[in-house]
């Protein structure tokens, strides 16, 4: 006991971050009651605020790893690429909803607060080394995401959006944990490093095996990977915009993360077995992706499918299973975290007569009368396809790469033909916003907050080609963090 | 020169342009005028670069000029610029037909002209880089970058059924492309880099490894050139696109094919290019023949020139895998000719289209009388499309198949049959426009070339009656280049037969 207790500063140290978002998000819930008019827009910048110290506090931290609380939550290089980009989609989210929230009368302090909370959840995910803290985490992050589907609580869509996978999520949640406690009882411990110990000396067991296939079916909901995807259209068609955004941002990114992590960390003596559960689910996602996307007329739906199938890329990358294939999932993370806060952006912009509209045919025309905004889609959506010299082509580069490397060429040779038939539902869109005849255009305005999300989304997008020497060390670093 | 950094000037240059276009504002007829001003600056002051490159160029060696390195991406991709013999005239040649293309778009394109002209420049430094890229990386973000602007280009200005022209030219390319980066991947994972210059001279793939890179760089190229059966993309592509976009798809995105197997296939994948050779043979000859028949039965004047490319495109392919001096410089001439003379031919359907707004070959007849020096220039075309002694295009034919004939009689002689069947459809093709009585009410009050359209169309006359009658100074700068590809080729296959050639000695030993 005494050893723990001198133990506790470090511990708390290590977590400072963490620890930073849990205070602030309590903090900010006092102050939202106190200032009940226009509160929201107050707590969201001071949440902001507390994001960017957050974030401050933990890359000064150095460079090294630690752990803490016996080994349950650690933080290197790996853990904190994780965590950047999920603070860059929490701050991105935040960015962008006001206006929305505004106009949809429904600008309560509790949704700043509730994303303080989810993104702490989330970094708990990405940094958790055992199963107990891992599900912590991941149970923190899911019940704030409930309730922030359900957000619009007047609005039927919103609040089945909010049920819908509140029920399904719960189901995922429990599978996790039946495999976990399978895992537990065949291993006898529940830290990452002594399952992987328990395996090495005790070789993979049926028992065990059965844990694995219930953790990932879990893991596999979170993220949105076939044939656990069926929540995910309805979910974020229903949920108000912003929040499908964050959706398909933070929460992904964290799970990915969580996913290779337990994968690599606890299973590296199990790799033949779950290897051939993620090449499976990879190829069922990309190429249902990519086909069901193609006949969806709601751009919500469309880039739900769609990240569907940019969840399969991302885990070509984990089947790889090398350092190669770490660098190729943060990166692949990375384009598609930034990519989605950009394309998120325009859909808010979507008005029409101050209605919010979906349709992609309600972008017809609309390079004549906003060229600029045009602009920005169509750049994000030749990304997103994967076409040169923009970002999405490196990012699939580096996942493909390692998968070439750990010689899966038929789950690579299937990759990149599903990206080719994902590649025409992007270019639908191109040709609906400057091949066809102009309607009444958007009327939606770029605030300046948008405008910064959306602006760094495009420069991040074109500028790649030419700077992505920084952003690809980084990632190979925060890869050999994990794997050395 | 040597310290300026003239392959990345010519290469960005035209993206300068862009960016300028892109921040001029005013009301839309001047800056639809500023664009088409900037653009064809621009694309004149890239062309008189890129003939300081071939004045600078060393005809004497083979090895690669000009050559730029910076760090990229790390992990041995790097920024690497350089030309050689085989490359640097496409550089000239793509600088020179980009001013035709935007003189050409001059008053045909109305609507939307800044996007328009961004985008051809956009297109051009695309091009040029796949031109210069000493990276396989680089190349390929090159290659399959240029996709984007020509999908735009096609989508928003073309004609009628353009969306369905411009999603098969996209799609199909990208399929074929994909394979190929699949294959630039595993070459990067044997041999650890993806410079083209070790890949080249240092880097042995095993031949099983080959057929496999072979075929996939194969799927890339065979669609980009494209050959036969692969080849559908482009006459629904070149009929729905505008005159310049046209220009520069038979121009310049045709050549990448081609330069595609100089480049990679033949040097790298030496065993496999034996071995593919005769499928190549083929599919080459199947395009002349067939492609030149159907072309005899087109009624829309850019379809019928677009068989022809294909048919063209055959002699290329051909005249390159027989793996002879004659062969590989024949089809260098070719793709440069071919590059010359279809751009021509589309730029003079591109003028009667502006006049009469039709691409029906029986709309016309006749034209001769109204417009005698468009016949002129039309008909230098023509001819040298057919192939005749004194224009560019006969000296491509003939060495090519002269190197068939050395290699397979049979290829050669089919092949022979493609010449006739050429003349056959682009002389067809000539009378059914040109001569004849002017009966037509429509054509009565048709107009001869303009200003503009004879400075388009008699720089290009000169230039395709000079390449034919003097084509030394391509040659002087292809043959180092070719003949050292070829010595390399040939040490490299001896690399691969080495280890069969010892098991059958050593069987030979024990059997003794």
């Amino acid at each position: 006991m005494s050893a723990l207790s001198a133990q506790l500063p470090n511990d708390l140290a290590v977590m400072l971050p963490e620890i930073i978002l849990a205070v602030s998000a309590m903090l900010l819930l006092i102050v939202g009651v106190f200032r009940t008019d226009r509160a929201m827009g107050v707590v969201s910048a001071l949440a902001v605020l507390a994001m960017v110290v957050a974030g401050y506090v933990m890359l000064s931290a150095g460079s090294g790893s630690a752990s803490a609380f016996g080994g349950s939550f650690v933080a290197d290089n790996f853990t904190r690429f994780a965590k950047v980009l999920i603070l860059l989609g929490t701050i991105a989210t935040l960015a962008m909803a006001p206006d929305f929230f505004k106009a949809a009368k429904i600008d309560k302090f509790e949704f700043p607060v509730l994303m303080l909370l989810s993104t702490v959840g989330m970094m708990l995910m990405v940094s958790a080394n055992s199963f107990i803290a891992l599900y912590m985490g991941l149970e923190l992050q899911s019940l704030s995401l409930y309730v922030l589907a359900s957000f619009h609580r007047d609005s039927v869509r919103s609040t089945e959006a909010g049920l819908k996978y509140f029920v399904l999520g719960a189901l995922a949640s429990g599978m996790m944990l039946y495999g976990i406690s399978f895992i537990y009882g065949f291993t006898g411990t529940t830290q990452f490093t002594g399952v992987a110990a328990a395996i090495h000396s005790g070789g993979v067991g049926i028992g065990l095996i059965v844990g694995i296939v219930f953790l990932i079916v879990g893991l596999a909901f979170k993220i949105t990977a076939v044939p656990f995807h069926m929540w995910a259209p309805d979910v974020y068609e229903g949920a108000p915009t912003p929040i499908a955004a964050f959706f398909m941002m933070s929460p992904k990114v964290a799970a990915m993360v969580l996913f290779v992590r337990t994968m690599l960390i606890a299973f590296p003596g199990a790799v033949d077995e779950w290897r051939q559960i993620i090449v499976v689910i990879s190829v069922l996602s990309m190429a249902l992706g990519a086909f069901a996307a193609i006949g969806q007329k709601n751009i919500k739906r469309m880039m739900a499918y769609s990240s569907i199938g940019h969840m399969g890329y991302a885990l070509l990358g984990l089947a790889a299973g090398t350092t190669a294939g770490m660098q190729g999932v943060l990166i692949y993370l990375m384009f598609y975290l930034i990519t989605n806060a950009g394309v998120f952006v325009c859909i808010l912009l979507m008005k029409r007569d101050g209605q919010q509209v979906e349709a992609i045919s309600d972008l017809a025309g609309l390079s004549h009368k906003r060229p600029v905004l045009a602009f920005s889609l169509g750049v994000m959506m030749f990304s997103l396809a994967g076409i040169p010299p923009l970002a999405g082509f490196f990012a699939k580069w580096y996942v493909f790469l390692a998968a070439i490397q750990a010689h899966l060429y038929g789950l690579a040779i299937i990759g990149v033909l599903a990206s080719v038939v994902g590649a025409y539902y992007y270019l639908h869109v191109v040709k609906v916003m400057y091949f066809d005849s102009p309607v009444p255009t958007i009327e939606g305005r770029l605030g300046a907050r948008m405008n910064i999300v959306l602006a760094a989304s495009v420069v991040f997008t074109l500028g790649f080609v030419a700077g992505a020497a920084p952003l690809v060390a980084a990632a190979t670093t925060a890869a050999q963090a994990l794997l050395p | 020169m040597s310290h300026w950094p003239l392959l990345s000037l010519i290469t960005f240059l035209p993206l300068v342009g862009a960016l300028f276009i892109l921040i001029t504002r005013g009301d839309g007829a001047t800056v639809a005028r500023n664009a088409r001003m900037v653009a064809l600056i621009t694309t004149l002051i890239t062309l008189v670069l890129s003939i300081v490159l071939w004045l600078n160029f060393d005809g004497s060696t083979s090895a690669f000029q000009f050559v730029e390195e910076h760090a990229w991406l790390g992990g041995g991709i790097t920024y690497r610029m350089g030309v050689d013999g085989i490359s640097m005239l496409f550089v000239v040649l793509t600088a020179l037909l980009m001013p035709f293309c935007i003189l050409a778009s001059w008053e045909s394109i109305q609507d939307r002209v800044p996007e328009y002209m961004i985008a051809f420049l956009v297109l051009e430094t695309l091009m040029i880089g796949v031109f210069c890229a000493l990276d396989l990386l680089l190349f390929y973000v090159f290659f399959e970058g240029g996709l984007i602007p020509m999908f735009i280009i096609i989508g928003v200005w073309g004609g009628k059924r353009r969306v369905y022209a411009t999603f098969k030219f996209f799609l199909y390319t990208l399929l074929g492309s994909v394979l190929m980066l699949l294959a630039i991947m595993a070459m990067y994972f044997y041999s650890g880099t993806t410079n083209i210059v070790t890949l080249l001279h240092g880097s042995h793939f095993p031949p099983a490894m080959q057929i496999f890179l072979f075929l996939a760089f194969l799927a890339s190229f065979a669609v980009k050139m494209p050959m036969w059966p692969v080849h559908t993309w482009l006459p629904d592509a070149h009929v729905e696109a505008p005159t310049a976009g046209s220009v520069i798809l038979a121009g310049v995105l045709l050549k990448m094919g081609g330069y595609g197997f100089l480049r990679f296939s033949l040097p790298m994948f030496a065993s496999a290019t034996d071995f593919f050779a005769p499928l190549i043979f083929v599919l080459s000859v199947v395009a002349i023949i067939y492609t030149s028949l159907v072309a005899l039965a087109q009624e829309d004047m850019k379809k019928l020139i677009a068989y022809s490319s294909v048919a063209h495109m055959g002699f290329v392919t051909m005249g390159i895998f027989t793996l002879t001096q004659q062969g590989l410089d024949g089809g260098i001439f070719q793709m440069l000719s071919h590059g010359i003379v279809s751009s021509a031919l589309f730029l003079c359907v591109g003028v009667i289209y502006d006049r009469m707004h039709t691409r029906e070959i029986a709309a016309y007849g006749g034209l001769v009388n109204r417009m005698p020096i468009y016949a002129a220039c039309f008909m230098v075309f023509t001819m040298a499309n057919v192939g005749l002694p004194g224009t560019s295009g006969f000296i491509g034919e003939f060495l090519t198949m002269l190197a068939a004939f050395q290699v397979n009689t049979w290829v050669a002689i089919f092949a022979t049959t493609g010449i006739i069947l050429s003349a056959s459809y682009a002389l067809y093709l000539y009378r059914r426009i040109v001569f004849g009585a002017l009966t037509k009410p429509s054509l009565q009050a048709i107009k001869d070339l303009s200003p503009r359209e004879i400075a388009i169309l008699a720089p290009l006359v000169i230039i395709t009656i000079l390449m034919g009658v003097y084509p030394k100074p391509i040659f002087d700068v292809t043959s180092v280049s070719v003949a050292n590809l070829l010595s390399e080729h040939r040490q490299a296959l001896v690399i691969d037969q080495a280890p069969k050639i010892a098991a059958a000695a050593q069987h030979k030993e024990t059997a003794r």
